[in-house]
């Protein structure tokens, strides 16, 4: 049984449809990509699975129960969270306070401040400046240590590498390693494919709404991800 | 001169009784970002129940204030997670006219009820006892314990707020509502607690304002008025800052009325203009412009 698998998602902005039935999967332990261009649907997707954007019932199973349309504060308590593109951080809480935010849910699992900090030594250090205060990479690590606070069995990030320097952007996927190493599956949005192509056991690409490629990063040429990215 | 300190120590000591309406309002603009126009009536209306239960069995105002505030409390989550939450949105007019609404309603209610006529309640000689401070000064004991009262409820609001999960979940959700909601709180449930605290505090500020003064059940919107002058000096977010709002308007008021008996409430009015013109964001504002 899959961790996460996905039959026919779609969703709508009032007339507008966004996706047109996607079909997907997360198995345990991996670490999937989806990429695509702009207003591909990737983040109307994420926001589908963490209960942002409503959607049918039956069409996402996490862990085996449908748990589509579920409400979102419901979702992350079953262990899917979610690092929201743009990072989101509480502007009037401190690091830490945002940190421990993330563990509202209460859910048991390896994911305290401390292991956090180890992870990200940088946020120990800044742990009573106010979050916006950081810089833009530091912000997105506290984005992801919140959402890891939560202990949750499927880590969602929504475009974490958009606006940062490369050299950031290669600090924060170095984390991803001991993320996966408790645990923790990823399904990454990215617009940067080769980083995706580094980081991603799998990879979806969508086009217009829809899944336009699925296969292993190595067994897929350059056509075919140019193809699907771009549709010509 | 020590007529001066004398009304300085009443305007400070009435600011306490302010920022006990203006603590409720705050809270639901902080969290919610709603503006309750029913505020003062809620205030008035739990005075009334209050009054309701004391006289006709004689009991006492601050032992019925203890049974009183809770139940405002519960009536407070329950109004919000049964309608108030479903006016909440990116257009801010629904709860403006929702709670216009149930301030004509309450005030109606009232106004059928226990007519027109001012009730007050009575707390026998410690309504009119005082401690003498040396000279002629001398501080009304009812005034001080409103003032203690004040301070008691700001000091376990703020450590509410800066030191509990649930003061976090506040925070959060009025930070950021959807994000909020990614961290597993749910906001309708943190919305309803929000708002039982409001009612609850205002509970304390209606039953304070009746053992103090004359009420009707015309009266909410007036103080609805000295709340939010008093949250807007204060400044938004800051909590001590609306009990220094609330301070401020006192003595103003207070000063006003010993320059001349119809210039209390004129002065309160212009001391908020000034602070307005001076620092539109208030004297002690945390929050940014949003």
């Amino acid at each position: 049984m899959s961790l996460l698998e996905t039959r026919g998602v779609t969703a709508f902005y009032g007339d507008f449809q966004a996706l047109y039935g996607i079909d997907m999967g997360v198995e345990e332990g991996e670490t999937v990509a989806i990429i695509g261009s702009n207003g591909a649907g990737k983040s109307s997707f994420l926001r589908a699975l963490c209960g942002l954007q409503k959607t049918a019932p039956d069409s996402v199973r996490f862990g085996g129960d449908a748990i589509g349309g579920l409400a979102a504060h419901h979702i992350v308590g079953l262990g899917l969270a979610m690092v929201p593109e743009g990072r989101r951080l509480f502007p009037s809480l401190s690091v830490e306070e945002n940190l421990l935010v993330g563990a509202y849910s209460k859910r048991p699992g390896p994911w305290t401040l401390e292991r956090l900090y180890a992870l990200f030594p940088i946020l120990g250090e800044r742990r009573h400046n106010p979050g916006t205060a950081l810089s833009g990479g530091q912000q997105q690590m506290v984005a992801i240590g919140r959402a890891l606070m939560s202990n949750p069995r499927l880590l969602l990030c929504d475009e974490i590498s958009l606006g940062l320097a490369p050299v950031v952007i290669r600090d924060i996927y170095a984390a991803l390693p001991g993320i996966k190493a408790e645990g923790t599956s990823v399904l990454v949005v990215e617009q940067d494919v080769g980083q995706a192509m580094k980081v991603a056991d799998r990879l979806y690409c969508f086009q217009e709404g829809r899944v336009s490629l699925a296969g292993r990063p190595g067994e897929l040429t350059r056509e075919q991800i140019s193809l699907a990215y771009f549709g010509v | 001169m020590t007529e001066w300190i004398d009304t300085l120590m009443q305007g400070i000591l009435l600011g306490g009784l302010y920022s006990l309406f203006a603590t409720g309002l705050a809270l639901s603009f902080g969290v919610m970002r709603m503006i309750n126009i029913a505020h003062g009536d809620f205030a008035i209306l739990a005075a009334f129940a209050a009054i309701a239960v004391v006289e006709p069995f004689g009991l006492n105002p601050f032992v019925v204030l203890l049974v009183v505030a809770p139940l405002m409390g519960l009536f407070g989550y329950l109004l919000q997670r049964t309608i108030l939450n479903r006016t909440l949105g990116k257009d801010i007019l629904p709860p403006l006219l929702v709670t216009f609404g149930f301030s004509i309603i309450i005030q109606n209610l009232l106004l059928v009820t226990f007519s027109a006529d001012t009730r007050s309640l009575n707390v026998g000689e410690l309504g009119t006892a005082s401690i003498a401070l040396g000279g002629d000064l001398a501080v009304g004991v009812l005034p001080l314990i409103i003032m203690l009262a004040a301070v008691a409820v700001l000091g376990a609001l703020q450590w509410l707020f800066s030191a509990t999960p649930l003061g976090r979940a506040f925070r959060a959700a009025s930070d950021d509502a959807e994000a909020a909601q990614l961290m597993g709180i749910d906001n309708r449930h943190i919305y309803g607690l929000a708002m039982g605290i409001a009612m609850a505090v205002v509970a304390i500020a209606g039953v304070f304002l009746a053992i103090r003064a004359n009420i009707s059940p015309a009266d909410g919107p007036a103080r609805l008025l000295y709340a939010f002058e008093a949250v807007i000096i204060g400044g938004l977010g800051s909590l001590w800052g609306t009990l220094a709002g609330g301070m401020i308007l006192g003595v103003a008021q207070a000063v006003g009325l010993k320059a001349d008996p119809g210039w209390g409430i004129l002065a309160g009015h212009l001391a908020f203009l000034a602070v307005l013109a001076v620092r539109p964001n208030g004297l002690f504002a945390r929050t940014r412009d949003r």
